[in-house]
């Protein structure tokens, strides 16, 4: 809730339509049930109580694509399933957004020479707003995206007349916070004390001489 | 039953039609003409001491080699092989039969060559044949549903040919 946080006075509050429009969108990211491959299952995973991506909103994953606003395409996309992926795209309602996610769906990953039926990269088929890499990317990345996506719907105009799209100001971050015992404001004594850190661990970690 | 009894038996059984035997492999095979494979594997499939009543798979295999300087040392012709790996569940044992085929019937490439298929006598080939013929490019006569099964019913060639092009392009989306 970032952006609205302490900015309201007692009973009533004051915001333009389109901040409104774009708070309510933003917050209520549908994303469509859409796993291709191994990289659904860590869409899943962000899906599930640990992740929770219905923190943002984005949780009510919608099984067909006229409810959704969100594609998260996850995994490799293959020359039979082109098709169907752009004919999915075409049925969801504007405004709509696609996340590739994962090293198949950004260029065709571990694919992209000898896979004969992979195609090279799922923004060959539907345009694509956010790429996450990996194989398969942590749950941390693939919220990330979302967030990127967040931003993106947030600085969209729908009403104003002749006025640019914002570019896209991160708001959130999927960064996992540090115990404070490793973390410091100071990046470089926290690293200091990252390694102090692991070299104790290590020093316990060795065997003992007989 | 050991494989070498299995060959006995079917060499007692179908002698004429067994065109080579090898019990030493890891895997005992023996190697039959396309035109004697529905015979050979009624055989298997129904002898009451063999009953081989479980295909577990069939492979395409191509032998080709396209280096021009391992084409002296690579040991065979140019060929294509279908295997059928047999098991029988009641008597515990398995075995291999071999179909050589060439690579293009009649030597023209384009024109698939043609098994037999053995779907009547082991349903579970019905699929087991449609992926060897959807990926190796081997025509099955007498199939009920020869479709291409993993692969869009429209895509050209037969990618685990080892001589296969790749597409550089399929309905608008580049290959490469």
């Amino acid at each position: 809730m970032g952006w609205v946080e302490g900015r309201f006075e007692e009973n009533f509050f004051v915001t333009t339509i389109e901040q409104g429009i774009a708070w309510a969108r933003e917050s209520s990211m549908w994303p469509m049930t859409f796993g291709l491959a191994c990289c659904a299952i860590e869409m899943m995973a962000v899906g599930g109580p640990r992740y929770d991506m219905d923190r943002f909103g984005a949780g009510a994953f919608r099984a067909t694509p006229r409810q959704a606003d969100l594609m998260v395409v996850a995994g490799t996309v293959n020359m039979k399933m082109a098709s169907r992926v752009r004919r999915l795209y075409n049925q969801m309602p504007d405004p709509k957004f696609v996340i590739a996610m994962g090293a198949c769906t950004c260029g065709g990953g571990p694919y992209y020479k000898y896979g004969y039926n992979v195609v090279k990269g799922v923004d060959l088929v539907v345009p694509v707003d956010v790429y996450i890499p990996g194989c398969p990317p942590r749950p941390e990345a693939l919220l990330e995206g979302l967030f990127r996506i967040q931003d993106k719907v947030r600085g969209m105009r729908y009403l104003t007349k002749g006025q640019a799209t914002d570019l896209p100001i991160p708001a959130r971050t999927g960064y996992v916070l540090l115990p404070p015992e490793l973390d410091d404001p100071d990046p470089v004594k926290a690293l200091e004390k990252q390694i102090a850190w692991a070299k104790m661990n290590k020093e316990k970690a060795a065997p003992t001489k007989a | 039953m050991t494989s070498t009894e299995i060959i006995t038996t079917l060499e007692t059984e179908c002698g004429s039609r067994i065109k080579s035997k090898n019990a030493d492999a890891i895997d005992p095979f023996v190697v039959v003409e396309p035109g004697d494979l529905l015979a050979v594997c009624q055989t298997l499939r129904d002898h009451p001491r063999l009953k081989l009543d479980s295909l577990n798979c069939i492979s395409g295999v191509d032998y080709l080699e396209l280096d021009p300087k391992k084409i002296a040392k690579a040991g065979f012709e140019p060929h294509l092989e279908v295997v059928y790996h047999l098991c029988s569940i009641s008597l515990k044992h398995r075995f291999v039969v071999k179909v050589m085929l060439p690579r293009w019937k009649g030597d023209k490439p384009g024109e698939l060559p043609e098994v037999p298929s053995v779907a009547g006598i082991w349903p579970a080939a019905d699929w087991h044949e449609r992926e060897v013929f959807d990926l190796s490019g081997v025509m099955f006569t007498g199939h009920p549903d020869l479709r291409r099964i993993l692969l869009a019913d429209d895509w050209v060639g037969h990618p685990l040919r080892k001589d296969y092009e790749f597409p550089l392009e399929y309905h608008g989306i580049r290959g490469r």
